[in-house]
């Protein structure tokens, strides 16, 4: 077990500094130079030029330039945005990251009361009503781009009835609408998990003999399957922050919602490079810090899992 | 699932003697290709699916016949009307008619949809059996850099590439396809792995069958079953990636049509003209539902012992 985890915490750095090498890179690739984006339309002297570049390492060779970053990163520092002069990328970071946590944990907590629930009545109620209703559902819900489900809620609950705010994220009431779209997209997802996962456990054979031993089936249920359905379920949500943090970028941006996914895109317009790749290496060491956290849960949680 | 396998079973079984009683021979004469066909037909959702695309592939073939009106026809005096007999699905906010809008969209649709699953499988199987086959430490290289693109969240991935190689049709066919191809990567290298220690692998070494020619003949046809469903799946998924983009102002550019551009001309017209925005969702949603509709009833048909 330790030897596993030891391996995997390896392989997930590994994995880490690639993708750091592979953002930066990218970065390289983009037309035009940070300090023509800099400068505008201001007139300004080469000396003016020639100052910028070196204060920022741009004169240097992109290794250099890619060194320098990883090393201040690895310290904390994320350097400084090259359009809002002088405000570090670290605190634009910390000031957007709570706002896209806090949305997405509600979105999850939402999903998984509607959806857990929904996928257990579908498979104990197997090839009811309820059942096909609730997964015609969840198959509409997966091929529903979220974004436009976020376009239909501010016309149906702003534009029309006027319960709700159409972006913004003073009060509570901001909150409702990008919660909802984020839900429904997770909600789909787990619903079909949770259903396969409990058609799994029904099927074995402690089930059958809880059952003959003359417990009740509501006991059955709640004590033995819902029980061992649930840890699939709840690992594979650790392999899904990569599509809810893709999720969360165009729903920030449709409710303009100050957050992680907003601030990437607004920068991705700007070609605010330092803050760019901030991000992209931020999101990606969640994700794979998620994996690495969710395998070494799954085996610690499940005995019967075993790595060489 | 279960009592539903052993219902169709017998319900063929109830059928085929009184259709008429196959030979062994007419057996044997009946392609595999025969017999998913069979088994994929069963599936009525499916069915509904296919017909669906088969019917979006004649609309983007003869949009210039069947749309009503040029897609970048401007009619100021038309901005942002709503329905009328003539323009049944509106204006969009400089005027130009949202049905034609929509069926030439289609094009861009199916050509990213298609061009990118294409791309992306070819990677993912290359890269997926060299790993598989030859295992040990090019195995472990590749292996991390699929685990380094899955890190990523595709969208942000894909937002940044698209914003520093400049947004178009083949920047987003591109950059979707290199993007995409980790997880079929995954299935094949895993598939090839257990194929490798096969008796008839063993087999054609000893005839002195080369690498190539294992891989090429003996390997990959086993796995194309997985590898066209998870195509299929895929399909759907690209789609709504690029309308995304589109969406955000990375994708096709205008004046070209494409949904998910004309849901961010429905975005920033919300409140003055709500139903340029409805439309084009609904037809992604369609569309996507459509092809996973293919995946699941393809899954069934080539692939029974997936069924879920």
């Amino acid at each position: 077990m330790l030897r596993y985890a030891v391996v995997r915490l390896l392989q997930g750095i590994v994995v880490i500094f690639l993708v750091s090498i592979a953002t930066f890179v990218i970065m390289q690739l983009a037309p035009g130079n940070p300090v023509d984006i800099m400068i505008g339309e201001a007139q300004v002297t080469q000396e003016q030029i020639d100052a910028i570049t070196r204060k920022w390492g741009l004169d240097r060779p992109w290794y250099e330039q890619y060194g320098t970053w990883l090393l201040n990163v690895v310290q904390g520092d994320f350097g400084q945005s090259v359009i809002r002069t002088g405000v570090p990328v670290r605190e634009m970071l910390l000031e957007a990251a709570p706002m896209t946590v806090r949305l997405n944990l509600l979105a999850l907590a939402v999903a998984a009361m509607v959806a857990v629930p929904a996928g257990i009545l579908a498979s104990v109620k197997r090839n009811s009503l309820f059942d096909y209703a609730s997964m015609l559902g969840a198959t509409l819900g997966v091929a529903l781009p979220n974004y436009w489900v976020g376009l239909m809620l501010i016309i149906l609950f702003s534009l029309q009835l006027g319960w709700l705010p159409p972006f913004g994220s003073e009060s509570w009431r901001g909150y409702i609408l990008p919660v909802m779209v984020l839900a429904v997209g997770e909600m789909a997802v787990l619903a079909r998990l949770t259903r396969g996962a409990m058609m799994e456990v029904l099927g074995q054979d402690y089930i059958t003999t809880a059952r003959a031993k003359g417990l009740r089936y509501g006991v059955v249920i709640r004590r033995h399957a819902v029980r061992n359905a649930l840890l699939p379920v709840v690992t594979i949500l650790g392999y899904r922050l990569a599509f809810v943090l893709s999720g969360t970028i165009v729903v920030e941006t449709v409710f303009a919602w100050p957050g992680i996914g907003r601030l990437f895109i607004d920068s991705v317009y700007r070609l605010d490079y330092q803050v760019v790749q901030a991000i992209v290496l931020l999101l990606s060491t969640i994700v794979v810090l998620g994996n690495l956290l969710t395998d070494l849960a799954y085996a610690y949680v499940d005995p019967r899992i075993r790595y060489d | 699932m279960a009592t539903q396998t052993t219902q169709a079973s017998l319900d063929q079984a109830a059928t085929v003697p009184a259709l008429a009683p196959l030979s062994e021979r007419d057996r044997a004469r009946q392609t595999e290709l025969q017999r998913s066909w069979r088994r994929f037909r069963r599936y009525r959702p499916g069915l509904v699916g296919l017909t669906f695309i088969l019917g979006l592939f004649l609309v983007a073939i003869f949009a210039g016949p069947i749309a009503p009106h040029a897609p970048n026809a401007v009619q100021t005096r038309l901005r942002g009307d709503a329905p009328t007999r003539e323009y049944p699905l509106g204006n969009d906010s400089v005027g130009r008619d949202v049905l034609s809008r929509i069926i030439y969209g289609t094009r861009v649709a199916l050509m990213v949809g298609l061009g990118a699953t294409a791309i992306a499988v070819t990677i993912g199987v290359v890269v997926g059996a060299t790993a598989g086959y030859f295992g040990g430490r090019v195995d472990a290289v590749l292996s991390r850099v699929v685990d380094a693109l899955m890190a990523f969240p595709t969208l942000a991935l894909l937002i940044t590439l698209a914003a520093v190689l400049g947004p178009s049709l083949v920047t987003v066919v591109i950059a979707i396809g290199t993007t995409v191809w980790a997880s079929y990567a995954r299935v094949v290298r895993a598939d090839v792995l257990s194929l490798r220690e096969r008796d008839y692998i063993t087999a054609a070494r000893a005839t002195g069958a080369g690498h190539a020619r294992i891989v090429v003949r003996h390997m990959l046809p086993n796995v194309l079953g997985p590898i066209i469903v998870l195509a299929s799946l895929a399909v759907g998924n690209i789609i709504i990636l690029e309308s995304a983009l589109s969406f955000l102002g990375l994708g096709v550019q205008p004046p070209a049509a494409s949904w998910g551009g004309m849901l961010a001309d429905g975005r920033a017209y919300i409140r003055t003209y709500p139903h340029i925005a409805i439309a084009p969702g609904i037809v992604i949603s369609l569309t996507v539902l459509a092809f996973n509709l293919l995946g699941d009833g393809l899954r069934d048909a080539i692939d029974p012992r997936q069924r879920i």
